[in-house]
């Protein structure tokens, strides 16, 4: 067995098989992670917000979801991942309150999901699996080795996806 | 004021948030103890300027269960507040102000609107005396509660902040009446709002 290298909020890193990659308690915020199934070469980033154009103090590259997903891609392939071959899962995005202020930030959680599926699809990376959404916070580990992504969530039976 | 960033605060500003946040924190306390009817202390408040990646670690890790209390701020300033308790502490309030143990790890349904409650009493208290201090109408929305890990219940603070600048400013409070509750509350202004508690305080140049 591997290690597991931990990701933290607004926070990206890449993940060579034997090793895994986590980042605990997802809420509104996306996890994605990227794999090479050749080399087995993978990455994860843990995004709060979807749009770093949309924000003036956007120097925080991790932090959102169009720039943290580019930034991950060119970590992977510079670690010797092919960019062609690259499949995404993603996991987070819930409503953790049903009250959330009256600003933009409302139904933040479904904005990044949207943002990181449009990145995803503009860079022509497939995503093959997701547990997105509902209202309950997300602990997840990813294994370049194997692709699985493995979700826990308080009070529920663990997820392989 | 619209270039205001939590990474350029000042050390004046920090400082009065430092002081609201005590004062504030001070008035929860006497709310906790009118409601339990008992004596309840607490230690001074810890006002921490925190990156998110150190977030979940001060509250003993992002799996860490927690109790949150949300709800949002209207009037002269707009804006939200949370209220987090680690769930034994929760536990405890919730047990102490119905006046038995409780039992299982899960809350009841009756628990669950008692620690409602609790938030509501706590969060009231705080932002009476803010409004008190800078002369501000503040009006608190009904809050909202949820149970689950650290990490994701404070990703919608962080996500706030996120908008701001790459900092969350935190008030962690303890109370004490048998057992030791820590209490932690996060403050988020709509980025307005900073001039005018500013201004209102009559620091704003």
């Amino acid at each position: 067995m591997g290690e597991i290298i931990k990701v933290g909020m607004a926070d990206l890193n890449v993940c060579v098989s034997p090793d895994g990659i986590t980042t605990l308690g997802l809420g509104s915020c996306v996890g994605i992670a990227l794999r090479d199934p050749v080399t087995k070469i993978g990455g994860l980033a843990h995004v709060m917000l979807p749009d770093s154009t949309a924000i003036r103090n956007n120097s925080n590259i991790p932090k959102f979801a169009d720039t943290g997903i580019e930034e991950l891609v060119r970590k992977v392939v510079a670690k010797g991942a092919s960019r062609t071959r690259l499949v995404a899962k993603i996991a987070g995005g819930a409503q953790m309150f049903a009250f959330q202020s009256k600003s933009d930030m409302v139904r933040v959680g479904e904005r990044n999901v949207e943002a990181c599926k449009k990145k995803l699809a503009e860079l022509r990376i497939p995503i093959l699996a997701e547990d997105t959404g509902d209202s309950y916070g997300r602990t997840v580990i990813f294994y370049p080795e194997t692709g699985d992504f493995i979700i826990r969530a308080v009070g529920k039976p663990e997820k392989v996806i | 004021m619209g270039d205001l960033s939590l990474d350029q605060m000042s050390q004046e500003y920090f400082d009065i948030l430092k002081e609201l946040g005590n004062i504030g924190a001070g008035n929860a306390t006497t709310a906790l103890a009118q409601m339990l009817q008992c004596k309840v202390d607490m230690s001074v408040p810890q006002v921490n300027l925190l990156e998110f990646k150190e977030l979940g670690a001060v509250m003993g890790g992002e799996e860490q269960i927690m109790a949150g209390i949300y709800l949002g701020v209207e009037g002269d300033i707009t804006g939200s507040i949370m209220f987090l308790l680690e769930k034994n502490s929760a536990k405890h309030l919730v047990g102490k102000l119905m006046g038995m143990t409780s039992e299982g790890e899960e809350f009841s349904e009756m628990e669950f609107s008692a620690l409602k409650e609790v938030g509501n009493i706590i969060t009231g208290a705080y932002l009476n005396s803010l409004s008190t201090l800078t002369n501000l109408v503040i009006y608190p929305s009904i809050p909202d509660l949820t149970v689950d890990m650290a990490g994701a219940i404070l990703s919608v603070p962080a996500i706030e902040f996120g908008a701001l600048g790459d900092r969350i400013l935190l008030i962690q409070t303890q109370f004490f009446d048998e057992v030791a509750i820590d209490g932690y509350f996060i403050l988020i202004p709509d980025l307005d709002s900073y001039g005018r508690i500013l201004s209102a305080l009559g620091m704003a140049g």
